[in-house]
């Protein structure tokens, strides 16, 4: 077939909606490895939208590229944890091995390396993606073998042998991934009844359904820990005929993992907590947004839902209950961190770049197709199931006052146990590195990049919305580890994933990045440690959306709990001169240009 | 509904119409909260955040946030005045900005705001980015090493010229203006007489016309004799 024609018939699959945009292009980078800029404006006909905009979409992800890569991509992750379990030496392996840098692709087109950002699979790192297929706990070792596989057969999942455990090994998966499930808790990863929540629900009012959820205290799992209930209330009483329920499977916080083992083993609790908001909202369409790199769930997700339809758990008058219709579509990412942010999903499920939006209006007025829309965490949903099977005493009885229910700790790093921890909040560190085997951490990250790191002296304190949240991550650092090396890492992820939308995310990153690698490089003077904190104020104060109001915490939690690893490499800055500045550096051009060196400054 | 709320700015009392945005309200007040990306003919988008105020406790940009009753505004306060400064030095170190060499200056939105705010100097290290110039458009440039990614441009193109010339592409540090051609502006439906092209919509010299560059000699130009906002000021 012309290219053009297959152009077209993608196109049409989607109903040459603009609003489809990103299955368009990723349908098309599928089928030609890369959107191809001289199809831009076929494209933008077919959709009905400017050329400019698809390539507006199209540059904005990471996983969609315009220029044309190799039939296999081999994205290797370059978190932290990985990089500690050895990541770069497996990049020098498959380097050596293919014989290209990475970002480069090799001339024959097979392969492109690439490096990418957490991949959700920091409890058997280093791993990678090739293509959708998942590579866990690699070697240098490991590499050739894998490279020989591929050449032999240019289809990653040759590369699966051997499945993990539990429904990683469905048909419909085949992943090595393992659950790495270390503690279940009565919420989320024990027994429970399969859709008793889902038809008490609906024995009630709508009304009834969210004062139950209201009551329980259940809060937001994904980070900012909004009351669940009072957002469904919110969404429910906003004027408007078609509402929306949103599910942000986008988990791009560098080491939280648990939204994988959930999609993996309780994908029925996702998707009926979803359906239980959707009866208490008056919702008719429900979306889950699935990251990229969780691709390899998509199939088995999708033969979830179909059962569920056939079951009567979705579709027209659900469960018999007369004029209860809901169905659930899969809106699969791109490789955008921002794009968990909900507005930012939003956009990205209404086919456009991942800029955030203004607020007000907020997504439960105006959201996706600018109605009421509720946008919540797989974790939340799953335990609003639980809460209208079991009762919301039940539910608030577990935990601390403020912080009801289990959390599910994704734990990596230096410790014996790396996994899954379904606890009760008010768990204290301390009870969670001897879980985890790192009694003898000298750091904790709790919350991913934009959470905080703390000191062995700060251990006695409790995971929990009031002392310390954490939407699931969890990194312990020993002794051994350059804390500043961490840090330096999680800056390098927010500079790479902001949107750069607004100033000070989009300079005050950069600005940030710049100073605390000159430190590193033994160029610090001691007022930069004022420097990066009065910029790091700067950024998040003014910053317009959660990503640049967080994104400076590496530095501004590690200036306040670790300071040493600071004045240690900064010295007083005696001559006045900046330290920074390298004069012979700066004046390398000139010399070159006069094919002398300076009379006054040379080596 | 009341014909109008009231709030405070730096306790001044300020009345605003329903809907209204806490800028629109400060000028009809003649209150000037600084401002770049916002445009009187344009809707607001919020980029840039130097018209930041604190409402309530909480930083929010007068110019998309709605005046509601009783909002306690904060304007004028140290922080602020601060944090908008830093704002201007991380515009002008992330581009190029040649003041002594450039078309717009003495029009310059951003040359203004930074002699109203007293800066002779960025505090911060400039990044000397590459940036490409696109002369490709019979009359009509554009220098990016001056765009600040205001997106003025493409919401005039748009919303008050009924085309699609500009849009946002790219993300972060890398994020960039694209045009609605195959290469460059000169494959565009851009007009030399389209407002997306009037000097007024780009606050800098990014944009620039051709062939009329230096028509209104330096000492005669809009912020040659007084700080931007002072109209507003002026009441
Ligand atoms: C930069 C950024 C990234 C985010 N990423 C996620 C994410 O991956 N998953 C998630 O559930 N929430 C994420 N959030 C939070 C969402 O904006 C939103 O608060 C959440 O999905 C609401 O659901 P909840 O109340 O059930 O937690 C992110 C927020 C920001 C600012
Ligand atoms: S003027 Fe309000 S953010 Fe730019």
């Amino acid at each position: 077939m012309l290219k053009e024609a297959k152009i077209k018939k993608i196109c049409k699959r989607f109903g040459n909606d603009r609003t489809r945009m990103m299955d368009i292009v990723r349908e098309i980078q599928q089928e030609f490895g890369y959107v191809p800029p001289k199809y831009y404006d076929l494209i933008a006909r077919e959709a009905n939208t400017h050329r400019v905009e698809v390539q507006s979409v199209v540059s904005f992800y990471t996983f969609l590229s315009d220029r044309k890569k190799g039939k296999i991509i081999i994205r290797l992750c370059e978190d932290i944890i990985d990089k500690m379990a050895g990541a770069d030496e497996v990049a020098a392996a498959f380097e050596r091995e293919l014989g290209i840098a990475f970002g480069e692709t090799t001339d024959d087109g097979k392969f492109s390396l690439e490096w990418t950002a957490c991949i959700g699979m920091s409890d058997q790192a280093p791993a990678a993606l090739a293509n959708d297929t998942v590579l866990t706990n690699l070697t240098p070792e490991k590499v050739p073998e894998i490279i020989q596989a591929l050449k032999k057969k240019a289809d990653p999942q040759v590369l699966v042998t051997e499945c993990g455990d539990g429904n990683n090994a469905d048909q419909l998966i085949q992943t090595m991934v393992q659950n790495n499930i270390c503690e279940r808790g009565e919420v989320l990863l024990g027994d429970y009844d399969l859709e008793a929540g889902l038809r008490k629900a609906i024995e009630k009012t709508p009304e009834e359904v969210i004062e139950d959820v209201k009551n329980s205290g259940l809060r937001g799992r994904g980070g900012a820990g909004f009351l669940v209930g009072l957002k469904w209330e919110f969404t429910r009483n906003a004027p408007g005929e078609d509402k929306y329920i949103l599910c942000n499977a986008d988990e791009g916080e560098p080491g939280t993992f648990k939204d994988r083992v959930l999609l993996t083993e309780r994908p029925d609790l996702v998707f009926e907590g979803m359906t239980v908001a959707a009866f208490a909202i008056g919702a008719q369409t429900g979306i889950v947004y699935l990251r990229a790199e969780y691709a390899y769930l998509r199939a088995f997700l999708e033969d979830v839902l179909n059962r569920r339809r056939a079951a009567g758990l979705l579709g027209n008058n659900i469960c018999g209950k007369d004029g209860f219709n809901f169905d659930i579509r899969i809106q699969m990412g791109a490789g955008a961190y921002i794009c968990g942010e909900e507005s930012s999903l939003i956009s990205s499920c209404e086919g456009m770049r991942g800029d955030p939006s203004d607020r007000p209006p907020f997504p439960a007025i105006a959201g996706y197709r600018v109605a009421p829309t509720a946008v919540n965490n797989v974790e939340s949903y799953c335990c609003a199931t639980r809460v209208m099977d079991k009762g919301a005493d039940w539910f608030s009885g577990i935990g601390t006052e403020k912080s009801a229910g289990t959390k599910l700790l994704s734990v990596c790093g230096d410790c014996e146990r790396p996994g899954i921890y379904e606890l009760p909040f008010g768990v204290t560190v301390n009870e969670l590195l001897k879980k985890v085997g790192a009694e003898d951490a000298a750091a904790m990250q709790v919350g991913g990049p934009s959470g905080q790191m703390i000191n062995p002296s700060q251990f006695d304190r409790a995971i929990s919305f009031e002392d310390l949240p954490t939407g699931g991550s969890i990194m312990v650092f020993n002794k051994q580890r350059d804390l500043l090396e961490v840090v330096e890492a999680f800056m390098e992820f927010f500079a790479e994933e902001d949107c750069g939308y607004c100033v000070p995310c989009r300079v005050g990153n950069v600005l940030l990045l710049n100073r605390l690698k000159q430190i590193r490089n033994g160029k610090g003077v001691t007022e930069d440690m004022d420097y990066l904190e009065k910029l790091g104020k700067a950024t998040k104060r003014m910053s317009r959306c959660g990503l640049g109001q967080t994104s400076p915490n590496p530095i501004l939690s590690t200036l306040e709990n670790f300071r040493p690893i600071y004045t240690e490499v900064v010295r007083d800055n005696t001559s006045g001169l900046q330290k920074s500045f390298d004069v012979l550096e700066a004046m390398e051009q000139a010399n070159e240009v006069t094919g002398r060196q300076s009379v006054l400054f040379h080596a | 509904m009341a014909d109008k709320l009231k709030f405070t700015i730096d306790g001044v009392e300020v009345q605003a119409e329903h809907g209204q945005t806490i800028l629109d309200a400060a000028d009809a007040a003649g209150i000037y909260i600084p401002r770049l990306c916002a445009h009187p003919d344009l809707k607001p988008i919020g980029s840039c955040r130097i018209c930041t105020v604190v409402v309530n406790g909480r930083p929010q940009a007068a110019c998309v946030q709605p005046a509601a009753e009783g909002m306690v505004v904060e304007n004028d306060t140290p922080e602020m005045l601060e944090h908008r400064r830093n704002l201007i030095d991380m515009m002008f170190v992330e581009g190029n900005h040649f003041c002594m060499f450039c078309e717009k200056s003495g029009n310059c939105e951003l040359q203004a705001m930074a002699y109203r705010f007293g800066i002779t100097a960025p505090q911060y290290p400039s990044q000397f980015p590459d940036k490409d110039v696109d002369a490709s458009h019979p009359d009509v440039m554009m220098d990016y090493n001056r765009c600040i990614l205001c997106t003025r441009c493409v919401r005039a193109s748009q919303e008050l010229d009924g085309k699609n010339v500009f849009q946002s592409i790219g993300r972060g540090f890398g994020r960039k203006i694209g045009v609605n051609g195959r290469q460059a502006l000169g494959d565009t439906d851009l007009n030399v007489d389209d407002r997306a092209a009037d000097p007024t919509i780009c606050p800098v010299g990014c944009i620039i016309k051709k062939r009329v560059g230096f028509e209104v000699p330096i000492g005669e130009r809009k912020f040659d004799h007084e700080p931007i906002g002072s109209e507003i000021e002026k009441g």
